[in-house]
């Protein structure tokens, strides 16, 4: 008794999973994320500059946000120092969004990406000035 | 000893890693070509050692009965434990692949000495319940990943993902899963270092997966919660495997690919180790055969003419003596 | 020499039961087989194997230092080895997939009784496994010891020998393998490589030749078979009043009856083949003893597939030959492993017989409905379900039975609940052993596939160990005096067992406690049971 046909089914179930990532992306052309940095704020900006630098932004912005929250609602600190000895205002609202005032076309453009869902959104409002009525 | 040598070699792989890639700067050997080589040694590996089993017979109908058969129609039958149809061997398998049924039995005796010899019995699910947490998580982390392996990234990756993250530790959200992965390999690792029995029967190889999976757990944490690697990057190397246009992004931290290279190693390994019990448990006999070997006759296909001492050779051996005693016989 | 060693005697159970459990310092591959008297069997005597034409026959021992293996005997070996990997899967699977979590470690009754650690069924199949690996597998060519791999030498051999024949194939270890590896499938091929090679035991030997030439493993000659019978059947007459008259090799009959030979001489089997008989007369049952198929017992599955297919072959043969219309097969262990397991594969189709249905009840046996036997305590618990006996439990009283799940009835087949119908409707005291030690968790009696011998007794005893353990717990607490069981092997190797460890309890099987308690037409009142000892209330008036 060989039961060949049984084994065979199970070789391509086998084979429909090990092969996923290849077969479910076939013919899909991906588009890379690309924030744009391009909102009326950040236009007008002399020196276009985040709170820390870009490389600091891109790996860790959300720990500088937790941070941040829980400054501001646990302890009630609304001043942030940066590395390079800024202060700034803490405030999703006021800081953040003010400049980059696109979600959709920045936040959302890396978070769907590697889809992550952060929960800032739970909480926060968010108003778009742009066409937006995801929120 | 088999421990140090497997630890050994896991470091090895680590700094050949780090060589390759921060030394060398060997980026598409270890971010493109390795990866590929390694997963069709993978896939091709784990179809032909099944094929190379499955061209073995099952010669002879071995389930092992783990309950009462199927007899009268008034006794209770164990449907599960001792099947008597595809349906019941359906559900022995899953309750065996799901949840590791078997291991769940586990007792550990123990002869005490108090007044006479006493074996005592009493039940032990620490291993089932390492190895259940282990075979989980890492099926769950590995559904995870699939976020960089797919875009877009289907439904069912993200409810886990957000399952996996529900206590909404930190930010990123802590992953349960990665955690228990560890916890659990590093229980398994610790029961073969210090349970003397296991510690005698094991060799180096059983050994290596553990801290191959160790290292790889290590490293995802790492690069997930501390030294934090540039995720979109990450994702378009990954996804640049899986849509067969591979490229490297700058600026991925060496320790990304030192995890991209254990994994490599894991996955061209698994075929040619005691891993392969992910195939195997579904073609093990004592397992996936009905109890019904008295219903429906199970044939072998090797099936030879044996040289046998017939009737005819033993009556005229003893013809006399039958009819002594009175037996009838075919030759008077 | 065959019988190179005098038998020793197994040392005191206080002694005996001082176990180590703690490993040796070096690797096990490390550690060279010691053979330990009273722990291995005689080597085969060459008339055995000449007899049933099997290679090699010379006298050696197992103590030898040359077992006289011809000169290309590692090729025998591995060549043997690849071919049992294409032909049976389990075995090529239970090659590779071990992960060696230990589940299976402490749940062989060997090792439970000895501490050796090459009694972990885990480290018993490494034996081999670590051969395997050196010769067929890539890995193990490559990084050798490091792979686990290892070179086949005599030792190695010699080694697998001893081990090998400490393995009873009882299956308990698969029950508790997350993968079901069996190392009884294991043990079955390192015994058909022994026997390429002429490395049988005497014991298993023996009566696989007595077997194929005489029909039964104690070599019974036929004119033997229906003397002992009579024997019986005059204790029956004494007993009841009641004279049975049993047939043998009788064409027409319905039912061909076939039990081991153990039940037709020596106790306590004999008490059973009572029962047995007793019973068919009383329901009148047309059925006939077969002389040539006098032997339900395999030795050869002890020996190789081959061989047991040869022993088997009879069954079937004499079945056609007397043209019954079924065969009933009585209470044994690895017979019924190999009925229900193995006997229509081997020797099937029995297309010449008939769906077994009891001509007394009229129910259709459909659990049998191709192999076309049926187990006697599948054919008796209907009987009592459909009250066609009158039975007196009270005639029991004298008996708190416990009972003994066998290692092939149960982890091979799964008969588990007739014979406990079958007790608690033939006795009226009735105790479980722990849950931990039956039904399909139950211990080997530490004596099955063949290892039944006198000079391996110390090996035996401490095999039985867990099982007499379980037994001496019920004594303690319920009074039980009696283990009932449906194995040939067992009422001889547990009566062995229990006068070690627990002396006061007897072993039976349960046919004999039906006939104890079988009201039979006619009958004159009982005075004593089938043992001719007084039954309760009884014992007054002898004096």
């Amino acid at each position: 008794m060989y039961d060949a046909g049984k084994i065979i089914i199970g070789l391509i179930i086998f084979l429909a999973f090990a092969t996923f990532p290849f077969y479910s992306n076939m013919g899909k052309a991906v588009a890379k994320p690309d924030p744009k940095l391009n909102t009326p704020v950040i236009q007008q900006m002399k020196v276009k500059q985040c709170v820390e630098s870009k490389k600091f932004m891109r790996a860790k912005h959300m720990q500088l946000l937790i941070n941040w929250r829980n400054a501001a609602l646990r302890r009630g600190e609304r001043l942030y120092k940066g590395s390079d000895g800024r202060i700034t205002e803490i405030s999703l609202q006021n800081q953040c969004l003010r400049c980059h005032s696109n979600k959709r076309n920045f936040c959302d453009e890396c978070h769907n990406y590697v889809a992550v869902n952060p929960y800032c959104w739970d909480c926060h409002f968010y108003a778009p000035k742009e066409a937006n009525n995801e929120h | 000893m088999g421990a140090l040598l497997s630890f050994f070699v896991v470091i090895v792989l680590v700094l050949i890693a780090l060589a390759g890639v921060q030394g060398a700067g060997l980026y598409v050997l270890f971010g493109t070509i390795i990866p590929y080589a390694a997963v069709a040694t993978f896939i091709l590996g784990v179809i032909l050692r099944v094929i190379k089993w499955s061209r073995s017979p099952v010669p002879f109908h071995i389930p092992t009965t783990c309950g009462q058969e199927k007899s009268l129609p008034w006794i209770k039958y164990s449907k599960l434990e001792s099947p008597s149809g595809t349906l019941g061997v359906i559900g022995r398998m899953a309750l065996e692949v799901l949840l590791f049924r078997s291991l769940f039995r586990n007792l550990k005796p123990e002869l005490r000495d108090d007044d006479g010899p006493r074996l005592v019995y009493s039940s032990n699910q620490w291993l089932w319940l390492g190895g259940l947490a282990f075979h989980w998580s890492m099926l769950i982390v590995i559904l995870r990943h699939l976020r960089f392996f797919t875009q877009p990234v289907p439904f069912f990756v993200t409810i886990i993902d957000s399952l996996d993250g529900f206590l909404q530790i930190g930010a990123p959200h802590l992953l349960l899963t990665g955690v228990i992965l560890l916890l659990a390999v590093t229980y398994l690792f610790l029961r073969r270092l210090f349970n003397p029995p296991v510690r005698y029967i094991s060799l180096p190889s059983d050994y290596l997966p553990l801290f191959l999976i160790m290292g790889i757990a290590t490293t995802g944490i790492l690069m997930r919660y501390f030294f934090r690697v540039d995720i979109i990057h990450v994702k378009e190397l990954t996804l640049g495997l899986a849509t067969l246009n591979p490229e490297i992004p700058a600026g991925i931290g060496v320790i990304f690919y030192i995890h991209l290279f254990l994994i490599s190693s894991l996955f061209a390994y698994f075929p040619f180790s005691k891993l392969m019990h992910m195939g195997g448990v579904f073609l093990s006999p004592t397992r996936n055969l009905a109890n019904n070997s008295r219903i429906k006759r199970h044939v072998n296909p090797w099936n030879y003419p044996v040289k046998v001492h017939t009737y005819e050779e033993y009556e005229d051996e003893f013809r006399e003596k039958m009819k002594d005693a009175g037996i009838p016989v075919e030759k008077e | 020499m065959a019988k190179p060693t005098k038998p020793t005697k197994p040392p005191k159970p206080e002694e005996l039961v001082k176990i180590d459990y703690n490993p040796p310092e070096k690797p096990w591959m490390e550690v060279p087989v010691e053979f330990k008297p009273g722990t291995f069997c005689y080597g085969t005597r060459p008339k055995y194997l000449e007899e049933i034409g099997f290679p090699n026959p010379r006298e050696w021992s197992p103590l030898d230092d040359d077992w006289k293996l011809p000169a290309d005997w590692k090729d025998t070996v591995l060549k043997g080895i690849g071919e049992r990997l294409k032909k049976n899967r389990a075995f090529h699977l239970f090659m590779d997939i071990c992960v060696r979590c230990g589940a299976c470690a402490d749940k062989c009754h060997f090792f439970i009784g000895s501490g050796d650690p090459k009694n972990m069924p885990v480290l018993r199949a490494e034996l081999m496994r670590s051969v395997y690996r050196k010769y067929f597998t890539t890995g193990g060519k490559l990084f050798g010891n490091l792979a686990g791999a290892r070179e086949l030498t005599s030792d190695v051999f010699k080694e697998w020998w001893y081990y090998y024949y400490q393995c009873t194939e009882c299956r308990r270890c698969s029950v508790f393998c997350p993968f079901g590896i069996d190392t009884a499938e294991i043990t079955m091929m390192a015994r058909e490589l022994f026997n390429l090679l002429g490395c049988n035991t005497d014991w298993i030997a023996g009566p696989v030749a007595n077997c194929y030439r005489k029909g039964n493993h104690l070599g019974l000659e036929p004119h033997t078979i229906t003397s002992n019978i009579e024997f019986l059947v005059d204790d029956i007459e004494e007993i009841t009043g009641i004279k049975v008259e049993p047939t043998f090799n009788r064409k027409g009959a319905e039912i061909l009856f076939v039990t081991p030979s153990g039940d037709l001489f020596g106790d306590p089997g004999t008490y059973t083949c009572m029962g047995y008989l007793m019973l068919f007369h009383e329901l009148g049952l047309d059925y006939t003893w077969s002389t040539y198929a006098s032997e339900g017992g395999n030795f050869g599955f002890f020996t190789s597939m081959e061989m047991a297919k040869r022993l088997n072959y009879k069954i079937y043969a004499e079945a056609k030959r007397l043209g019954v219309k079924w065969i009933l097969g009585g209470e044994c262990g690895h017979m019924w492993r190999v009925v229900h397991q193995y006997m229509d594969t081997w020797n099937g189709p029995a297309d010449f017989l008939e769906e077994p249905v009891s001509p007394i009840t009229g129910t259709k046996f459909e659990n049998a409905k191709t192999t076309k036997m049926v187990h006697i305590a599948e054919f008796t618990a209907d009987l009592i379900k459909h009250g066609k006996l009158k039975l007196d439990p009270s005639r029991n009283d004298h008996l708190k039975v416990t009972y003994h799940d066998s290692c092939n009835t149960s982890r091979g087949m799964g008969i588990l609940e007739e014979p406990r119908y079958i007790i608690n409707k033939s006795c009226n005291h009735f105790h479980e052993m722990h849950e931990d030690t039956i039904r399909e968790k139950t211990f080997c009696c530490g004596s099955g596939t063949g290892l039944n011998a006198g000079e391996n007794m110390e090996l035996r005893m401490r095999g039985g160990l867990a099982r007499a353990n379980a037994v001496q717990h019920v004594r303690d607490k319920n009074g039980v005096n009696m283990l009932a069981n449906i194995c040939a092997i067992d009422r001889a190797t547990l009566s062995t067992l229990m006068q070690y460890w627990v002396p006061d309890v007897g072993v039976s099987g349960i046919h004999e406690l039906l006939g104890n308690a079988l009201v039979m037409k006619g009958e004159k009142e009982r005075e004593t049971d089938l043992r001719l000892e007084p039954l309760p209330g009884k014992e007054d008036e002898d004096v």
